[in-house]
């Protein structure tokens, strides 16, 4: 069966993202193959940031005049947009935070303290960002629980054969990245979800880099809890998102007390207030949560399916080309499993040199242990170069890319 | 006893550094010449590079051998090398500044006014500057140990 899928101009979606148009001090054309990291923004999201603060700026859910009113009310916009972006049931199971790292520190210290007891379990995998690997660490000390990691194939997919052996009546929380930020692999979300309930486990999925590339529909797949960064999502740095199951943010106790998450405030104690608010201590990062909004909408008008095709081809074409590469190996499945990241190391090449090298040629990628020295160790590897694509991305930077690798081994006299 | 024979005689100086930067004078170009001197760095026999041997702080290998001849005034006799060329350019800047010097002398190079007169730090990322600090910080440390083995 053949499936059309809807279009997808490259040129026009590159279009709105200024900075693509901006040469770098060398006046060279910029590839900018970080997004891994963190996408850029475009003009949309930029344009309301300067809005908010040149239109209507005042400080969330504490004035009751005219700006105080319209903030709220974007925000209470925002949070429906995300709401509806992930299908989930209610609108105040959003809550607004600082990142993806605040989120899983939340969950793990808000929800984890209050369920985990010595000799309980929590499942990881090993390729986890540290972000979803150091929390659980510190609530593990602190409870006595234990932390298993569900091992991976050799070709980078977790081994779903030996999760019997790793989820069992013990486990309390299952967190799983929904795409790993350095092989790319996508997880089977829904089958583990289920499996994860089964036992009677907390599901969690570190969207940071999943978000992006593919859609995940809460209702039907039963996730738990979501999180995700808004500055990879080509909205702003500095606001995040915790989506939880309704009944499972009353369970949990905030992670931050002060200002707005009370319901009152006696001398020796306080009672908090129904969430979101009750996990949104202080002033939030107010500007950036509004303008994640516009991202989402830039994105839905898209389609995830759309970009996800472009980035796929994108995927499959950066890994033809790279193989040709000699001493070239990369890292993680075939492109069926995964989303549009490929992670390489290049013989007699320290990725350090090959990062700085391609720079040379406008090429931004990471190198090191991409905050996963689990899996690299695992890998047998201490570092590595990262190119991670997003959908404004062309197939002539891919060949760019290339050409700047074999470009680098003559420098470094590996050709 | 130290084996000698294999010591470069057109071991680049200082002095060779700081004009070849001063013409080169635009930063990318710096870094291409820290690279090629990277690139021709003497290797380090294989079983050297041994977990002892290691520098640690630094984001790629790096390993560090730091001898004193004791029959001539202890000059020092350092070898390194890294998997990472730039850093063994700045390998060559260090073996530059200390390479035959005694104890006391290596004390006295304020290597951080040489790594300022290169503008290298402006180009080298926060790791860079720690990996290139473990290994002064080495390098001193047997300096150290020498001279109070002196007494
Ligand atoms: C899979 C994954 N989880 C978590 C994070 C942390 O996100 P943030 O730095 O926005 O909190 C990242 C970012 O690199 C990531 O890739």
């Amino acid at each position: 069966m053949n499936i059309t899928l809807p279009e997808f101009d490259v040129e026009a979606f590159r279009k709105q993202f200024p900075i693509l148009h901006q040469p770098d001090s060398h006046g060279r054309q910029v590839i900018y193959l970080d997004n891994g990291a963190s996408a850029q923004k475009p003009q949309v999201v930029i344009d309301k940031v300067v809005e908010a603060y040149t239109k209507y700026y005042a400080n969330a859910y504490r004035g009751v005049y005219e700006f105080g009113q319209r903030i709220d009310d974007e925000l209470e916009l925002t949070r429906e947009a995300v709401r509806s972006l992930i299908n989930a049931e209610r609108k105040e199971e959003i809550v607004f935070t600082p990142g993806t790292t605040a989120s899983l520190n939340m969950i793990a210290q808000g929800y984890g303290r209050t369920v985990l007891k010595p000799g309980d379990e929590i499942l990881l995998t090993l390729m986890e960002h540290h972000a979803n690997i150091v929390p659980w660490q510190i609530i593990a000390e602190q409870t006595g629980a234990v932390i298993r990691y569900l091992p991976l194939t050799e070709d980078g997919r977790l081994d779903l054969e030996q999760l019997s052996d790793y989820l069992t009546e013990k486990t309390k929380f299952v967190s799983v990245t929904g795409m790993s930020n350095v092989l790319g692999t996508i997880p089977n979300i829904q089958l583990l979800a289920s499996a994860a309930h089964a036992v009677g486990a907390i599901f969690i999925v570190d969207a940071a880099q999943s978000m992006l590339h593919e859609a995940i529909d809460v209702l039907e797949t039963g996730v738990d809890f979501i999180v995700f960064s808004g500055h990879k999502f080509y909205g702003p740095t500095g606001v995040g998102v915790l989506y939880g199951r309704y009944q499972h943010l009353e369970q949990m106790s905030p992670l931050l007390g002060g200002g707005h998450m009370i319901d009152r405030v006696f001398e020796d104690h306080s009672t908090w207030a129904d969430p979101p608010a009750k996990f949104e201590a202080g002033t939030i990062p107010i500007v950036q949560a509004i303008a994640l909004r516009p991202a989402i909408e830039l994105v839905r008008e898209i389609g995830l399916e759309a970009i996800r095709a472009h980035e796929q081809s994108l995927l499959v074409h950066a890994m033809d080309a790279l193989r040709e590469i000699p001493g070239l190996k990369i890292y993680g499945p075939a492109p069926e499993h995964k989303g549009a990241i490929v992670s390489f190391t290049l013989e007699g090449a320290h990725p350090q040199d090959l990062a700085f090298l391609l720079n040379r040629h406008g090429v931004c990628v990471r190198h090191g242990h991409h905050c996963t020295m689990l899996l690299h160790d695992h890998l047998g590897i201490s570092a590595s170069v990262r190119a991670s694509f997003a959908a404004y991305n062309t197939h002539e930077e891919v060949d760019k890319l290339a050409e700047a690798i074999q470009a680098a081994r003559k420098r470094l006299r590996l050709a | 006893m130290i084996d000698r024979t294999d010591n470069n005689t057109d071991q680049i100086t200082l002095a060779e550094i700081f004009d070849e930067f001063e013409f080169l004078g635009d930063s990318e170009a710096q870094m291409d010449y820290l690279i090629d001197l990277g690139l021709d760095l003497p290797k380090l026999p294989a079983q050297e590079k041994t977990e002892l041997n290691r520098v640690h702080g630094c984001q790629s290998n790096v390993w560090m051998l730091t001898d004193f001849d004791d029959e001539v005034s202890s000059p020092l006799h350092l070898q390194a090398e890294s998997d990472a060329m730039i850093v063994n350019g700045l390998i060559a800047v260090l073996l530059a500044a200390y390479q035959e010097k005694r104890p006391k002398e290596i004390l006295d190079i304020e290597i951080h006014k040489i790594f300022d007169r290169l503008g290298l730090d402006r180009h080298l990322s926060p790791q860079r500057k720690n990996g290139l600090n473990g290994m002064v910080k080495r390098i001193r440390e047997a300096a150290m140990v020498k001279l109070s083995q002196e007494g």
